[in-house]
């Protein structure tokens, strides 16, 4: 185990989509009890900081594999397709009518009632978005094409913020 | 002849058997101080047997003072120069306190945190924290009669950075080393995760004095992963005497006009609060302007006035709910933390929120600086290894300020912690060779709407085309939840860093210069302080090494070996001087020249913990 490691082999994980939530859990807390700098409070300065690059490096490995869309788009570099969102934002004309169909009934939504109510539906379609990328990586193995599918994802995720901040404000003013 | 001790071959000789290490719950009213003693956690109570501290100094005059009870006695009659409550101006600018022109202090504001005049001068949140922080410590160091080897400060889960670093300051600053900062709601569910055993989900429910936090907390396994955090660090039970006593003085038609007037009602509403706790009618009573002021309250108009501040609350649960992604239903145990959770009507609104009954069966006021007392207790080394491991998470995102006054969040709030984030930025203009980095912390888009914690200056960037430079910001955050920040120009290689001090600016120097003052070591001198501070430090890292050879020393080549053992005996000569500063280099020579001895140990103990066990045995 070192800390080049890339994130699955530090967890000791296949290097695939589908991923056991409980199994990575499990894992992040044995690494944690094993690195955080709690556990070398008495130990002095060196292994503090040696404790500190393990716990960020186990931390951050973490966050990436957690999150699907994040572990998506790590399994697309490690294998070589770049994601590179800011550059590529080509999108399928229908994709990109949904988003405009979306962000107008996001505009006309008054209520909490009828943001949950699109929210759910986003959720919905960000689901079967996630089970098609998890066949594009883990079934097909078409690394370039998953990206395509993770720069997607991105949108519904950044759309899916609008969503929580527009429930904030409705909650606030409620 | 005095008979020398031989250990067994392979274990190391400790001569710290046991270090005393402490839990200390620095509240808004009041504060208490925590040790496990005999295996138990438990609060250490002052000369008369009382354990809560008020929250109070009263600055008496030529450098005298008074804390706790007799402060709080005079609260009433010298309100301008008896400060409580300052836990909610720590790190904290005037126009930050909601409502402090109700208050009865003469404020100042200055750039980062404000401060209070009294008759003994300004003195700022971080000073009178300090003063109840060197009672509790000199309180606990005569119980022991013993040196304090460190101790646990729980801060609000909700404290920004500001805040906890002013937290540490003021420990610093009352000859405290802090083992580490951990959040009160986890100190709370330590407190009650060992006693009960319990795993799942669970809310911790804290209304302090002057502060309401919310967190969720899963516990596996002795783990305590805190999965979100929220509240408000202005809200408490101090609010609620504010809204009774508002009410109490329209009922009779009367005004405070004077300070002195003011804490008067203050001090009247908050007993009638607590009474109403048991009783169902009770009768506000105070003197205003020579005009005797009696107003009955029941404890219906009480609930009425109370309402708009427990849904405030509701409300932040509700959100951190959504946060951890979590129904209300998934909730297996709420813990009531804090003296205010004794109102009825707050117990009775939780309980209704989560559908079922709150837990309340720990002291509410001391279960937090128990909890506090394990975990230092654990830290100190004293606990057996692998019982407690906390595992935090950052309150509130941080980021940068980027063009047109929008914030780059950079660290997003709830991340685990410690934490290191890097981002790319580019310049603006072409030939551009400055960049100036704005820290800030909030959940908000605007720059403005977010708390400015830091601004630091890149230099000396080549000039290239605009958008050409490469400058690498990174963010780390350590295990107390403080932050670093360092740019670097990835072609030129030019480097900037700061340790985000919030701007109230207390440096070092200042903190240096305060104790040099005789601030709480009236009768220390600075120099034998840092010679005494040197020395422990020598000991701390002679005998980590050398513990870490015996068990390990099989792990290094000869050549490390011979160097490392030849730092050791560096150290050893320079411990034998009166050099400060000889001692701290020598000290940090042996750091330095261990570092790749403690990685090499660090991946030895992965390697032996996980490896070739099956993931569902980890």
């Amino acid at each position: 185990m070192r800390l080049e490691d890339d994130d699955f082999t530090l967890f000791g994980l296949a290097p695939r989509f589908a991923l056991d939530r409980a199994a990575l859990d499990a894992r992040w807390r044995a690494l944690q009890a094993e690195v955080h700098p709690d556990r070398f409070a008495a130990d002095g300065a060196a292994a503090q900081r040696v404790a500190m690059q393990w716990a960020v490096r186990v931390n951050e490995a973490y966050q990436r594999l957690k999150d699907p869309l994040k572990r998506a788009a790590y399994l697309c570099e490690l294998r070589g397709a770049r994601i590179d969102a800011e550059n590529n934002t080509a999108m399928p004309a229908a994709f990109l009518m949904q988003q405009m169909g979306w962000r107008e009934a996001l505009d006309d939504a008054a209520s909490i009632a009828a943001v949950e109510a699109l929210e759910a539906d986003v959720r919905a379609h960000e689901r079967r978005l996630l089970d098609e990328l998890a066949a594009t990586l883990d079934e097909q193995q078409d690394a370039v094409a998953a990206a395509g599918r993770v720069r997607a994802l991105m949108f519904v995720a950044r759309f899916r913020q609008d969503l929580e901040r527009r429930l904030e404000t409705l909650e606030s003013s409620a | 002849m005095a008979l020398l001790q031989i250990s067994e071959p392979g274990q190391t000789p400790d001569p710290h058997q046991r270090r005393i290490a402490v839990g200390i719950d620095l509240g808004t009213t009041h504060s208490l101080v925590a040790a496990v003693r005999h295996g138990v956690a438990e609060c250490l109570p002052d000369d008369q047997g009382r354990v809560l501290l008020p929250s109070a100094v009263r600055y008496l005059g030529a450098g005298r003072r008074a804390i706790g009870h007799a402060a709080r006695e005079a609260e009433a009659e010298d309100a301008e120069n008896t400060l409580v409550s300052v836990k909610r101006f720590m790190g904290r600018t005037l126009v930050d306190v909601a409502g402090h022109a109700r208050l009865p202090y003469r404020f100042v504001d200055r750039p980062g945190m404000l401060a209070m005049a009294t008759r003994d001068g300004e003195k700022s949140p971080v000073e009178v924290s300090a003063e109840i922080l060197a009672t509790l410590r000199q309180r606990a160091e005569d119980s022991f009669a013993d040196e304090l080897f460190g101790a646990v400060i729980t801060v609000p889960a909700y404290f920004d950075d500001a805040q906890r670093q002013a937290t540490k300051d003021a420990a610093q600053l009352a000859g405290l080393n802090v083992l580490r900062l951990i959040n009160e709601p986890t100190a709370a569910a330590v407190a009650y995760g060992l006693d009960n055993g319990s795993e799942g989900l669970y809310a911790v429910y804290d209304l302090g004095g002057g502060t309401f936090d919310i967190s969720l907390l899963r516990l596996t396994r002795g783990v305590f992963e805190v999965v979100a955090t929220g509240g408000d660090a202005a809200l408490g039970g101090d609010d609620f005497d504010h809204a009774l006593a508002d009410w109490a003085l329209a009922q009779a038609g009367l005004q405070a006009g004077t300070a002195q007037d003011k804490r008067a009602v203050l001090v009247a509403a908050r007993a009638a609060k607590e009474a109403l706790t048991d009783a169902g009618t009770v009768t506000l009573q105070a003197t205003v302007g020579g005009e005797p002021l009696a107003v009955p309250v029941t404890r219906a108009q009480f609930d009425a006035l109370a309402k708009p501040l427990v849904d405030r609350t509701l409300s932040a649960v509700r959100k951190a709910l959504r946060d951890a992604k979590v129904g209300r239903e998934d909730v297996q145990g709420i813990v009531m933390v804090g003296g205010s959770t004794r109102m009825p009507c707050v117990r009775t609104a939780v309980s209704e929120f989560f559908g079922r009954e709150v837990l309340t069966n720990v002291n509410p006021d001391e279960v937090v600086a128990i909890g506090a007392a394990i975990q230092a207790n654990a830290l100190a080394g004293n606990a057996r290894d692998g019982e407690l491991l906390l595992l935090d998470v950052i309150p509130l995102s941080l980021g940068l300020e980027t063009m047109g006054g929008l914030v780059e969040r950079i660290v997003e709030r709830n991340s685990t912690i410690p934490v290191a984030k890097a981002q790319d930025f580019t310049t603006f203009k072409d030939g551009q060779t400055a960049m100036a980095l704005h820290v800030v912390q909030g959940e908000r888009e605007l720059v403005g709407e977010c708390r400015s914690l830091a601004r630091f200056e890149l230099r000396g960037i080549p000039p290239m085309a605009a958008g050409a430079a490469r400058i690498r910001v990174t963010f780390q955050v350590d295990a107390d939840g403080l932050l670093s920040v360092s740019a670097r120009e990835q072609v030129s290689g030019v480097e900037a860093a700061i340790t985000v001090k919030p701007s109230y600016g207390l440096a070092d120097e200042q903190i240096a210069q305060m104790l040099k003052d005789g601030f709480a070591h009236a009768e220390d001198d600075i120099a034998a302080r840092a010679l005494r501070e040197a020395h422990v430090e020598a000991e701390r890292m002679l005998l980590a090494t050398r513990s870490a050879l015996a068990a390990d020393g099989a792990l290094l080549e000869a050549e490390p070996l011979a160097a490392i053992d030849a730092l050791l005996l560096a150290l050893e000569q320079a411990r034998r001087s009166d050099d400060a500063a000889a001692i701290e280099a020598a000290t940090k020579a042996l750091a330095d020249g261990t570092e790749h001895f403690a990685a090499l140990r660090m991946n030895k103990g992965i390697r032996q913990a996980l490896a070739g066990k099956t993931l569902d045995q980890v």
